[in-house]
C-alpha cells in the first residue's frame, strides 16, 4: 500500500519533469522551425493563420534576399571579415599566449594582468570611442594620402574582432599550455630546435583541442556581431546581421515578410549546421567558458 | 649573451602584436571613455570643452536616463532569477535523472545561444506580432483572447516581453554550465543521501547546491554583465527603446546620446556610470553570496 503510493508520486515527478522538458524544448523549436516554414511562403500566406503549413516551396524569396536586398553581398563580407578574424586571432593570439604561459621575463606579470583586466571590458562600451579613433585617423589620413579608407573597411573590422578577441582567447590557450609537462620542450632542446621551431611544431600540434574550441566560440562571436560593424561601416561592406537589420527595417514597413524570413535563414543556417556538427566539442568546451557577447 | 638575447627577441616578436592590439583596439579606447565624460563635445560644437563633472550633473535631472537605469536594473534582476532557476532545475534533471533523450534535450536548449541577437530580434517579433503572431494566435486557439496582448506595442508590457526574450536565449548557456560542475559530484554521496532517507528536494538543497555554489557564484556575476550587454543589443535590434522610452536601457541610451545624437561627452559619461555601477554590483553580490567552498 504505501509502495504503491510512493511509485504513484514516483510516477507524477517523472511526468512532471518530462512536461518540463518537453515545455521548453517546444518552445525552442517551434519559433526557430516556423522562421524556416516561413521563408519559403508567398507573400499572400501571411495574411491567413500562422500555423497554415506553406502551399509550396517559394524560393523566390531567396532570390529576392540575395539580389534586391544584396544579402549575397553581405554574406561575403560576413565570410571574408570572419575568416580574416579568425586568421589574424590565430596568429597574434597563439605565440603571445605561449610565451606568457611559459616564459619567465620581466613584465610578464604585468601583462597576464592586462590580459585578465580585458576580460571585462566589453565591445558594447567602446564602440563609439574606437568609431571616433578611426575617424580622427582618417582625418589625419586625408591630408596625406588623400582618401579615407579606415571607416567601412572590412580589414580594420576584423582586426578590431581580433583584438576584442584576444584577452578570453590568450586567457583560455594560456590555462592550456600551463597544464602541459616542460618535458617536451626540454626534449626538443636536446634535439636542437630553437624557440621557434619547439613552438611551431612542437607545442601549437599539442594545443590542437584548444584551437578547435578557440575557433568555434570565436567564428560564432564574429559570425553574429553586430554593434560593431554596425557602428563602424555606415556607408558600405556591410555584414549579414547589419544587411538583416536594414532588410528588417525595410520590409516590414514593405509589408513584405518572405524575404525577411529568407534573410534571417541565410544568418542562421551556417551556425545551425556548425552546431549540430560539433555540438559536443561546443558545450563540453563551456566548462572554459567565459561572459557571452 | 647571444642566447639571452635571441631568447628576449623571442619573447618580444610573441608577445609584441597582441600587446600593440590590446592597447590600441582595447585599452586606449576605454580611457577614451573615462576622459570623454569631462568633456562637452558635440551637439552643436564640435570643439572639446572641459567641463569637470558637468555631464554627471545633468545626468541627474534626465528623466529618460533615470528610466532607463529603472528598466536596466528590472531586467537584470528577473532575467538573473528567473533564468538561474530554469537552469539549476533542468541542468539538476538532465544530470541526476536518467532522462530519456537527455542529450536531445540538452542540444535543443543550447540552440538560442548560437543564434545571432539579430535573428532572436527577429524571431519574437514574428512571436509577439499582434495580428499575426504566434503568441496571439495561440491564445485565440484555446479562446483565451481577453489575454492577447500588443507585447511590444503597450507600454507597460513590452519590458516583460523583452525579459522572457532574454531568458529564452540565456537558459541554455547556464544550464550546460551548471551541468558540467555537478557531473563532477560523486554518485556515492547521493548513493549514501538515501540509504539514509533524504528525499531529491533534501539531497538537491544539501549536496547539489553547495557543491556547485561556487560555479553560481561565477554565474552571477555573469548574469549582471551579459544582461547589461545582451539587452542593449536585443533594444537596439528589436524596439529602438520604444515605444516612447519604454523599453530604453543603459547601454541604447548611451549609444544613441553617443552615437545617434552625437553627444559624445555625454553618452560617454552615461558609459561611466554603468561600468561603475555593474562593477560595484557584482561585487556586491559576490561579497554577499561568499560561503566557505566545500571540497570533495
Amino acid at each position: 500500500m504505501k509502495n504503491s503510493k510512493k511509485l504513484s508520486l514516483d510516477g507524477l515527478m517523472r511526468l512532471f519533469i518530462y512536461v518540463a522538458l518537453i515545455t521548453l524544448a517546444v518552445s525552442i523549436i517551434v519559433p526557430v522551425a516556423w522562421v524556416f516554414l516561413a521563408s519559403i511562403k508567398q507573400n499572400k500566406e501571411f495574411y491567413e493563420s500562422p500555423w497554415a503549413l506553406p502551399e509550396g516551396i517559394h524560393l523566390a524569396n531567396f532570390a529576392e534576399a540575395f539580389q534586391e536586398a544584396q544579402m549575397g553581398e553581405y554574406l561575403l563580407n560576413s565570410v571574408l571579415v570572419t575568416a580574416t578574424a579568425l586568421i589574424i586571432l590565430l596568429v597574434v593570439a597563439l605565440p603571445a599566449a605561449y610565451v606568457l604561459s611559459r616564459f619567465e621575463f620581466r613584465g610578464n606579470r604585468f601583462i597576464n594582468g592586462m590580459v585578465k583586466a580585458g576580460l571585462f571590458i566589453n565591445v558594447s562600451y567602446i564602440a563609439v570611442p574606437i568609431f571616433l579613433m578611426l575617424l580622427d585617423w582618417d582625418t589625419g589620413l586625408r591630408t596625406i594620402v588623400g582618401s579615407e579608407f579606415l571607416l567601412n573597411n572590412r580589414f580594420m573590422l576584423a582586426l578590431i574582432y581580433a583584438s576584442t578577441a584576444l584577452p578570453f582567447t590568450i586567457y583560455l590557450l594560456s590555462s592550456y599550455f600551463k597544464t602541459l609537462p616542460s618535458d617536451f620542450e626540454e626534449a626538443a632542446g636536446i634535439d636542437g630546435a630553437g624557440y621557434y621551431r619547439t613552438m611551431f611544431s612542437v607545442m601549437f600540434p599539442m594545443a590542437a583541442p584548444s584551437i578547435v574550441i578557440v575557433i568555434l566560440f570565436n567564428f560564432l562571436l564574429f559570425w553574429n556581431e553586430y554593434i560593431l560593424a554596425l557602428t563602424l561601416m555606415p556607408a558600405e561592406n556591410q555584414t549579414l546581421p547589419v544587411g538583416l537589420l536594414n532588410l528588417m527595417a525595410a520590409e516590414r514597413s514593405a509589408v513584405n515578410y518572405g524575404p525577411m524570413y529568407a534573410g534571417m535563414v541565410i544568418v542562421m543556417l551556417p551556425t545551425l549546421i556548425l552546431y549540430i556538427l560539433v555540438q559536443k566539442r561546443l558545450t563540453q568546451g563551456m566548462t572554459v567558458g567565459g561572459v557571452k557577447g | 649573451m647571444s642566447k639571452t638575447r635571441s631568447r628576449n627577441l623571442f619573447i618580444g616578436l610573441c608577445v609584441a602584436p597582441a600587446l600593440i592590439l590590446l592597447i590600441v583596439f582595447m585599452f586606449m579606447p576605454t580611457f577614451e571613455v573615462f576622459r570623454m565624460s569631462l568633456y562637452r563635445w558635440g551637439g552643436f560644437s564640435n570643439t572639446q570643452q572641459f567641463v569637470g563633472l558637468d555631464n554627471f550633473k545633468l545626468l541627474w535631472n534626465d528623466m529618460t536616463f533615470i528610466r532607463s537605469f529603472q528598466n536596466s536594473i528590472f531586467l537584470i534582476v528577473v532575467v538573473a532569477i528567473v533564468t538561474f532557476s530554469f537552469a539549476v532545475f533542468f541542468a539538476a534533471i538532465l544530470t541526476k535523472e536518467n532522462v530519456k533523450g537527455g542529450n536531445f534535450f540538452r542540444i535543443i536548449f543550447y540552440i538560442p545561444n548560437i543564434l545571432s541577437i539579430v535573428v532572436i530580434a527577429g524571431i519574437f517579433s514574428a512571436v509577439y506580432d499582434p495580428s499575426s503572431g504566434l503568441l496571439n494566435s495561440i491564445l485565440g486557439i484555446f479562446s483565451l483572447e481577453n489575454l492577447q496582448q500588443m507585447w511590444l506595442g503597450d507600454q507597460k508590457i513590452v519590458i516583460y516581453s523583452l525579459a522572457a526574450a532574454l531568458i529564452w536565449q540565456a537558459i541554455g548557456y547556464y544550464m550546460v554550465m551548471y551541468m558540467s560542475s555537478m557531473a563532477g559530484i560523486p554518485p556515492s554521496f547521493y548513493e549514501a543521501a538515501s540509504l539514509e532517507g533524504a528525499s531529491k528536494i533534501k539531497q538537491f538543497t544539501s549536496i547539489t547546491l553547495p557543491l556547485v555554489w561556487n560555479n553560481i557564484r561565477t554565474t552571477l556575476t555573469f548574469f549582471i554583465i551579459s544582461t547589461i550587454n545582451l539587452s542593449f543589443l536585443l533594444v537596439k535590434a528589436m524596439t529602438g527603446g520604444g515605444p516612447d522610452g519604454s523599453t530604453e536601457v543603459f547601454l541604447s541610451y548611451m549609444y544613441d546620446q553617443a552615437y545617434g545624437n552625437s553627444t559624445f561627452g555625454y553618452g560617454m559619461a552615461i558609459g561611466v556610470i554603468v561600468f561603475l555601477f555593474s562593477f560595484l554590483l557584482a561585487a556586491i553580490v559576490s561579497r554577499i553570496t561568499k560561503r566557505d567552498v566545500l571540497e570533495y
